[in-house]
């Protein structure tokens, strides 16, 4: 077998000395990283277990947002009594994650380090040619099966879509992500494929996921996450929105909106441009669907996927006008 | 005396039991939950080694080098076997001596024919050492561009299509009635590559002991099997030992023994050992089978009440550059609907894929889904409700060859299921029904029919003294009740309570079972096991009533019942004597009875038999996004006779949930330059999860039917996806108004 060393770490410092290394990991639930590695895109020489680590698991809500730890479950978040009243929209987007079983096993750490599903990625024997795994290789999915990746945030080096659900929701509500004693907003964290589409995280070897933080707000409060795929479970997003909303004192006009998109991007996709066009506006269908339109602007397709870009403003403008009838 | 008894005939030993029509749970349910079952690769024989295939990268051309001793280097590895050193074969993996013998690919050359084919095989004291070993192996190749896709080959028309029917058959002139015709409709559907994906992959265990060959493997044909490997390693069957007490599933692809478990034998062969060898699951999109794509165009005429004045099903499939076989599509019009003329027309092109093979309803799962969709464009055209037009064109005989039925209680499944949905209130035209949430709903039918098949199968029955019996036939287990089904006709057989009946299968050293295909198996060996029982009895009603000592000396003319361990006087029910007194007076500790079973080839002449069902299907279509649910899926089916209905119901169950798949999930998605699946794995390659379907009801319609054989026994196990598929796409058209012509039916196709 291709030998590799396994350490358990046992204190947070441990953790980060190891993972400096060259060919270290860090292994969390292991849902995605040994899927990868029985695939042969990661080959990891050793292997640093975090899951022992005490108090990375925690969930706190107060007042001021809510605290979880890296190693909390997608499940148990999903569950959580203050994350579902306070942060529909994060429950939401977890528990149509994954499977029930994959839910109990992930952590949240794990979950935004998530790789694409580009089935070229996946399938280094199969096709030497992949960017992201090999910069300079080039692009195998280019030209070939693209049902599943990017209309938007795409380059000519990389169009794989970013898979995860919970980042697209983080985005939305300004979460941010704490590497130790490093913080940044997780919309920074996700880096755009440009020209270098192997530099997926702001994160520098030695860094860790240590929690996540997600500030309160009024619209993280009235929030939702729309997964539409053609499955009703177990797949991910064909197109998928967070949106949260706030209203004035009339409960109709828009004070603030929050617009995210998954399943259409490379990266978790705030949609500013939806956002800024019906703030100080009076909600109303016509109104919210023009405006979600501007969701999928500069959005380039690559055939088969083509539809993300039809598909992606209607699930924006029903996450909103959803969120309007709860008034 | 003859073994065939028919229900119409009183012979002078009958039986009389409560087993059969029992719905009673799975025997080995409780193996089964508590991980007791012993699957293929559960078996560790000591000393056993692991081998992993190395497979190709490309789909098409040839290996120009391996990297032998890398692999060989690797810590663990023992051996590496290539087309150089593989063992020699007594016959030739690509010779093809009757169309059922499928070519393989045992390494017998450097060409590459398929993506997955297997180029090497890796043997190592772990599983881990030997995959390892197969990466280190980092083949080169000198590849030719890939044919994928209907339209990348030239078209041919194939010999025969499915088991041998002629590729084209034509009833009646097709053009004079389209031209005759007052309506007429033409459209094209298209059905994807699909996979059959059983949740156990294929698995060998192989150990050789001098020329006997011990095989733990998961197989649909045990005698078939047997016989393939006999042949290919030039020892007597005999020598051939395969058990395969349960299959995880099998769905055709472990219908032959395919390449790579000869594979895991010559492995063994190579190193003198034991060997273990499992598929990892993309490894099965390739060398074990898959539903070929099909384009098929059905035109059709309509007179002006709506009867049909023709029907030309023309179908375009695939196989493979190697071997043949052609997905039988257009065949399904030949014994749905009435029509004065009927063509059914094929052609097909040869790709770089692996051979396709038989898949849960060959031909009738595709060929049906185009021929309901279309049936309901028909409907439409002529402005009538899809029942009522497809009871307009009900057929009394079979269409294509006007034979009378053996039994069709087809109006009885469209009026129970129809009832049960409550269709009387659909609206004629569609995009009318919308839910209290705004999703667009629709309703469609779709109508089954699959034929009643039998292949040959023997069996052994025993009494003991001790008043118990045993009952044998090599019987496979797919998951579908094999092992419960055949032990209630064999506890009526004997006229024994089914717990003192020993009820063996599952190995090739039993009586050969025939093959658990074509949804025959239960009537095949169920006949075998039924007249093995008759015999039995026989034997045991001679001893007594040739006896003076016994109450039912003298009773032959008059006949005696078996039943309960005893026999008694038929027309004297106060005379009897149980099977134990029986044979001990006789000093025999047990007698035993064979029995066959068989197509009645005098009926065969005569009647044409099928299965029949009707589904109805309500879907809800998001109307911004596409997206479909199937709501409700209401089934009825009369298949003859029910051996057991909480196992019929579970068949019908999975088949109308894989309609569901076949309409909505199912598809194999090619990269066009590489020829590779790309989707092939569970995460992407969709079936539905449960909840896709929320409420499925099969309804059970009495049928008897004295022709197709004793037992009254059709079959169930592939009927489900027939119709349902077809049930759902046209359910789909009701929602939304838009026609489904390719399958599965995506978010894109309605996002208009
Ligand atoms: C079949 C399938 C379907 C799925 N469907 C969905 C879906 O619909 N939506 C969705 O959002 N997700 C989906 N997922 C992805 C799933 O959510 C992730 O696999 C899971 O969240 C990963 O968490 P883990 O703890 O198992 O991570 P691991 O596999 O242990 O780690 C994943 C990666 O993160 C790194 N890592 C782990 N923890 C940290 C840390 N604290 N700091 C820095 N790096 C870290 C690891 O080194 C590794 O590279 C699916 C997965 C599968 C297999
Ligand atoms: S889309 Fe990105 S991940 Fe996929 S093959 Fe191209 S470079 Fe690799």
């Amino acid at each position: 077998m291709r030998d590799f060393s396994y350490f358990r770490a046992s204190s947070l410092d441990a953790a980060r000395q190891a993972a400096a290394l060259p060919g270290t990991m860090l292994l969390a639930g292991g849902t995605t990283l040994i899927d990868l590695a029985k695939c042969g895109v990661a080959e990891p020489d050793t292997l640093v277990d975090i899951t022992h680590l005490k108090g990375l698991d925690r969930i706190d809500v107060n007042e001021r947002g809510a605290t979880i730890g890296a190693l909390a479950k997608m499940g148990h978040i999903a569950d959580h009594a203050d994350i579902k009243s306070r942060f529909p929209a994060i429950s939401e987007a977890l528990w149509q994650a994954a499977s029930a079983q994959i839910r109990n096993m992930a952590t949240i750490g794990g979950n935004l380090m998530q790789r694409t599903r580009c089935p070229y990625f996946r399938g280094p024997a199969n096709f030497s040619a992949c960017n992201k795994r090999e910069p300079g290789s080039g692009c195998s999915a280019i030209g070939g099966v693209t049902r599943g990746h990017a209309v938007l945030g795409t380059s000519e080096a990389c169009i794989a879509m970013y898979p995860g659900d919970l980042a697209t929701a983080l985005v939305a509500f300004d979460a941010t992500v704490h590497l130790g004693e490093r913080k940044l907003l997780v919309d920074d964290f996700f880096l755009l494929p440009g020209s270098t589409p192997d530099r997926e995280h702001a994160i520098e070897p030695g860094e860790m996921i240590t929690s996540i933080e997600i500030p309160s707000s009024a619209a993280a409060h009235r929030s939702t996450y729309l997964k539409i795929r053609d499955r009703q479970s177990y797949e991910f997003a064909a197109a998928s929105a967070a949106v949260g909303i706030e209203f004035e004192a009339d409960g109709r006009t828009i004070r603030d909106l929050r617009v995210a998109l998954g399943g259409v991007a490379t990266k978790p996709w705030r949609a500013r441009a939806v956002e800024e066009a019906l703030k100080g506006k009076v909600l109303e269908p016509e109104t919210v669907r023009a405006a979600s339109r501007l969701a999928v602007e500069g959005a380039v397709d690559h055939g088969a996927n083509h539809y993300k870009i039809e598909l992606a403003p209607r699930v924006v403008a029903r996450a909103i006008l959803k969120l309007g009838e709860t008034a | 005396m003859t073994l065939e008894l028919s229900l119409n005939q009183q012979p002078a030993h009958t039986r009389q039991g409560s087993s059969i029509g029992q719905p009673l749970t799975r025997r080995d349910g409780f193996l089964k939950v508590t991980g007791a079952a012993r699957y293929a690769a559960d078996n560790h024989p000591s000393g056993m080694l692991y081998a992993v295939l190395a497979v190709s990268s490309i789909a098409r051309g040839r290996v120009a080098a391996l990297d032998v001793e890398a692999a060989k280097a690797h810590k663990g590895v023992v051996e590496v076997m290539t087309p150089r050193n593989r063992p020699a074969l007594a016959a030739d993996p690509d010779a093809k001596d009757h169309p059922f013998m499928f070519r393989l690919d045992l390494l017998q050359n450097e060409e590459v024919r398929y993506p997955n084919q297997t180029i090497a095989v890796v043997i190592a004291e772990t599983l881990e050492a030997a995959t390892e070993g197969a990466a280190l192996l980092s083949p080169r190749y000198e590849a030719l561009p890939a044919r994928v896709g209907l339209d990348d080959a030239e078209s041919f028309v194939p010999r025969g299509v499915g088991v041998g029917n002629p590729a084209v058959q034509h009833k009646g002139d097709v053009e004079a009635g389209l031209k005759s015709a007052k309506t007429r409709i033409e459209a094209t559907y298209e059905t994807p590559a699909q996979y059959h994906n059983a949740m156990e992959p294929h698995a060998i265990v192989a150990a050789w002991d001098g020329d006997k060959l011990s095989i733990d493997t998961p197989s649909q044909g045990l005698a078939m099997a047997q016989g393939r490997i006999s042949g290919l390693f030039g020892i007597a069957p005999q020598n051939i030992h395969i058990r395969s007490p349960f299959l995880g599933g099998g769905f055709g692809s472990k219908g032959m023994i395919s390449g790579p478990q000869v594979l895991g034998v010559l492995a063994a062969r190579l190193v003198g050992r034991p060997v273990k060898l499992v598929l990892r699951r993309e490894q099965m999109y390739g060398p074990v089978g898959h539903r070929a794509p099909t384009r098929q165009t059905l035109r059709m005429g309509m007179d002006g009440e709506g009867r049909l004045t023709a029907i030309h099903h023309h179908a375009k499939t695939a196989s493979s550059t190697f071997d043949d076989f052609f997905e039988p599509a257009a065949d399904a019009s030949h014994t749905l609907y009435a029509s004065p003329a009927i063509t059914t027309s094929h052609e097909a092109v040869r790709l770089d894929t692996g051979t396709p093979l038989f898949m849960r309803a060959p031909g009738e799962a595709t060929g049906s889904i185009a021929l309901e969709s279309a049936i309901d464009e028909a409907a439409h055209a002529c402005g009538m409700d899809p029942l009522e037009f497809r009871l307009r064109n009900y057929a009394e005989v079979e269409p294509m060859t006007g034979k009378p039925f053996s039994s069709k209680a087809l109006r009885e499944c469209y009026s129970q299921a129809a009832k049960a949905f409550g269709w009387a209130s659909r609206p004629l035209q569609p995009r009318l029904m919308r839910d209290a949430d705004g999703f667009l709903t629709g309703w469609g039918v779709g109508t089954a029919t699959f034929p009643a098949i039998m292949f040959q199968a023997e069996a052994r029955a025993v009494l003991k003294a001790d008043g118990s019996g045993l009952m044998e036939t090599g019987a496979q287990d797919m998951g579908q009740g094999a092992w419960t089904a055949f032990a209630q006709i064999a506890a009526d057989g004997l006229g024994l309570d089914i717990d003192q009946v020993d009820f063996r299968a599952g190995s090739s050293d039993l009586p050969n079972a025939g093959i658990a295909g074509g949804s025959g198996h239960t009537a095949t060996a169920g006949m075998a096991i039924h007249n093995a029982g008759a015999a039995v009895i026989a034997r045991l009603a001679d001893l007594a009533t040739g006896n003076e000592a016994s109450p039912l000396f003298g009773a032959d003319n008059e006949g005696v019942v078996a039943r309960g361990g005893r026999l008694y006087r038929r027309d004297d029910e106060n005379r009897s004597e149980s099977y134990a007194e029986i044979l001990t007076r006789a000093g025999l500790t047990e007698i035993e009875g064979h029995g066959k079973g068989a197509p009645d080839a005098a009926s065969q002449e005569t009647y044409a038999k099928h299965a029949h069902g009707a589904v109805f299907a309500e879907v809800k279509v998001d109307p911004d996004f596409g997206q479909i649910r199937v709501t409700r899926l209401v089934g009825a089916f009369a298949a003859g006779r029910v051996i057991n209905p909480r196992l019929v119901r579970s068949q019908y169950y999975g088949g109308m949930i894989w309609g569901v798949s076949f309409a909505l999930h199912e598809e194999a998605i090619t990269d066009r330059r590489s020829g590779r699946i790309q989707n092939a794995n569970l995460a992407e390659y969709h079936v539905p999860v449960n909840a896709d379907v929320p409420s499925v009801e099969a309804i059970l319609i009495h049928e008897d039917d004295p022709y197709v054989n004793a037992l009254g026994i059709k079959g169930v196990g592939e009927i489900g996806i027939i119709g349902t598929a077809g049930a759902v796409a046209n359910a789909v058209w009701h929602a939304t108004g838009v026609r489904p012509r390719r399958f599965p039916i995506r978010i894109e196709d309605l996002l208009g």
